[in-house]
């Protein structure tokens, strides 16, 4: 099936969820990754239970944070 | 290194004076030539932390900026956040949450309110190492 990644068309073999997409990306360090879908933000609880579907827009980036301390 | 024109120093500059006595924080888009950052645009975001100790970025803002730098064939190249109070140096919490090898750190210090100081770090693993900042002449940053 086909989906859109950060822009790109991408091909998946068959519908995933989240957590197994950012894995099959070989995302680093998915904990810090925050993921959009069809412009609608997801929350992390819900990367197991939310499966991509086709033609979805997935992007998906980083959290960016810090402090001065 | 990266080319910076004074005229997005200002824009830094001023976000972060509007966000005192918070932390303000942004994103940096442009483009490579050669080894050199040339930033073409930046992003001015929400801290939604509200802390004059800490930032998070809206994430909304943060996938905004990302789609408009892809639509206009920008890269990201870095991000900003100020230190109201206290030097131009990654902290451990700014270290900690470093994830992206590739990006510039910088960090604008409000610690002298009347000599702004902005540095600019490339953080990996943990390990820092401060970036020149070279000043842009034109609107294209070009130096």
């Amino acid at each position: 099936m086909l989906i859109k990644v950060n822009g790109k068309e991408i091909e998946l073999s068959k519908g995933v969820n989240i957590s197994e997409f950012l894995i099959e990306q070989k995302v680093e360090m998915p904990e810090y990754v925050t993921v959009q879908i069809n412009e609608e933000i997801i929350p992390k609880e819900q990367f197991e239970t939310t499966i991509i579907s086709t033609g979805d827009s997935v992007e998906f980036l980083y959290f960016m944070g810090g402090g001065s301390i | 290194m990266i080319v910076l024109n004074k005229k997005y120093f200002e824009e830094i500059l001023k976000h972060s004076l509007s966000h005192l006595p918070n932390e303000g924080c942004g994103l940096l888009a442009g483009t490579f030539e050669g080894d050199k950052k040339i930033i073409k645009k930046v992003y001015l975001l929400t801290n939604i932390d509200n802390s004059p100790e800490h930032f998070s970025m809206d994430a909304k803002e943060q996938f905004d900026a990302v789609k408009d730098m892809r639509n206009n064939d920008l890269l990201l190249l870095g991000n900003f956040h100020s230190h109201p109070s206290t030097p131009a140096r990654p902290s451990d919490e700014d270290k900690r949450l470093a994830y992206d090898k590739s990006m510039s750190y910088l960090i604008l210090s409000l610690e002298d309110r009347k000599k702004p100081v902005l540095k600019s770090f490339n953080i990996i693993n943990g390990e820092v190492t401060e970036e020149e900042i070279i000043e842009g002449e034109n609107d294209n940053g070009i130096c």
